[in-house]
């Protein structure tokens, strides 16, 4: 279905596994090819893209969904910045749906959205500003993210749910680099919806240079 | 019950504006004429890292669109505003706004000199504009919420998103109550997905009353427990 399978003749510079809870940022330099890969199935990674040379210009939920017309992120899906950049386009998806609406789960909005008893439970935005600070960014450089493996379907009266996940064990996504990246990842902790089947996992990173 | 006019404002269409607006203020908005638009961020005015949170808001309340009785959640998980009116139930806060790129593709670019202020700048633009001027620059920016606008999601695999033409019309609000002070930052630039060969940005009447605190009857309170927990984080705050 995709070119990138054929292409692993191409230098292999990244190989690594996120614990459940974990994070991740490092350089995905342009036209690398960046998989990532559901090793245990329904696991959501909550991923950020900045353009490398100009940090501000970072991925763009709602200018990315505007720009494709469509909610939901698939093989074909272009990334955008905020100032409608492309990042990365998704080259192959053998899970078919990827959200990003949803956002990062946080200690306060756990708190909000499953009650107080919450609050102190690990969260994705912990993670992220931990992970960020690696490269001088803070909480103002953190915007509503990709959740690569989570299910998040909306309809057509307005409503919104998190679904069980599409996702399964091996399943992955592969995207093409569409200029110098900056990915920051959160290996989504949440343990009180649906969306790493109550159960976090680790996940897997693979990338290939052009 | 508490509902005084302080002042009002008309802005212009294809204009930005911002508002210091605060805890028992409202801020009412109103077309003034078909498919107005108004991109709007929001900032806790104690702390402006402190925002609107669009995907919070939004499973928070297990909602795609914004409507009256939710509140706007910040990524601290507190209330900053609450919808407490509105005559239109669709809100869009999924799409973004406009660049100054999309403008120049369909109508031409323009510069102040040729076109003095009948200028078409984005919502992006003017956006950009008023953080500036408040210390706040492009890192500040979030997911807006676009009011009047409604940009429909298809019930297919791909979650397909339509324009849906005429659905704000002259006289249709919404009125946002401030359940901490915030910064309110608005632009009232078409949105890019109207289709509307013509640019003809609405103006739109913004006006701020005095109003009282949520009640233990609040709409937004009994709306969900969600919704009831964001406004207690505000109260929090402002005890
Ligand atoms: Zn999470």
């Amino acid at each position: 279905m995709s070119t990138s399978s054929q292409n692993r003749t191409q230098q292999q510079f990244l190989d690594v596994v996120i614990d459940a809870g974990d994070g991740w940022i490092g350089d995905i330099p342009a036209g690398s090819l960046f998989r990532v890969v559901d090793l245990h199935g329904n696991q959501a990674v909550d991923t950020l893209f900045y353009d490398a040379h100009d940090l501000t210009n970072r991925f763009s939920a709602v200018d990315t969904i505007r720009f494709q017309g469509a909610v939901y992120l698939t093989t074909g899906s272009v990334l955008r910045s905020v100032n409608g950049d492309p990042l990365a386009t998704i080259v192959e998806d053998t899970c078919g749906r990827h959200d990003t609406i949803g956002g990062a789960c946080a200690k306060e909005s756990n708190e909000i959205r499953y009650g107080e008893h919450t609050r102190f439970q690990h969260a994705c935005r912990s993670t992220f500003v931990r992970k960020a600070a690696e490269r001088g960014l803070t909480k103002r450089d953190l915007t509503h993210n990709v959740n690569f493996f989570m299910n998040v379907p909306v309809t057509s009266t307005g409503g919104l749910s998190f679904a069980d996940g599409v996702s399964a064990a091996g399943k992955y996504v592969e995207l093409r680099a569409e200029r110098d990246l900056v990915v920051l990842i959160s290996n989504c902790p949440q343990l009180n919806n649906p969306c790493n089947g109550y159960d976090p996992t680790p996940v897997q990173l693979l990338g290939w240079s052009q | 019950m508490t509902r005084d006019l302080l002042y009002g404002v008309q802005v212009p269409g294809g204009s930005g504006w911002s508002i210091l607006l605060r805890r028992q203020q409202a801020l009412r908005l109103t077309a003034q004429g078909p498919d107005a638009s108004v991109s709007m961020l929001v900032y806790a005015a104690a702390d402006t890292t402190e925002r609107l949170n669009v995907p919070d808001t939004l499973k928070a309340q297990m909602a795609a669109a914004v409507r009256a009785p939710m509140t706007l959640m910040s990524d601290m998980g507190k209330a900053l505003l609450s919808v407490t009116a509105s005559s239109l139930d669709w809100h869009d806060a999924i799409t973004g706004h406009g660049l100054d790129a999309d403008i120049a593709a369909r109508f031409g670019g323009t510069t102040y000199q040729s076109a003095r202020n009948e200028w078409r700048r984005s919502a992006r633009t003017c956006l950009l504009e008023e953080l500036r001027v408040h210390g706040l620059d492009n890192r500040d920016l979030h997911a807006t919420v676009n009011w009047f606008t409604k940009i429909a999601p298809a019930d297919d695999a791909a979650g397909s998103l339509r324009f849906v033409p005429g659905h704000a019309r002259e006289g249709d609000f919404v009125e946002l109550r401030a359940e901490v002070d915030v910064f309110v930052v608005l632009a009232t630039s078409p949105h890019p997905l109207n289709p509307d060969a013509q640019w003809r940005p609405a103006p739109v009447r913004a006006d701020v009353f005095a109003v009282d605190a949520p009640a233990a009857d609040d709409a937004a309170r009994q709306f969900r427990d969600e919704s009831s927990r964001s406004l207690v984080m505000a109260e929090r705050s402002c005890a």
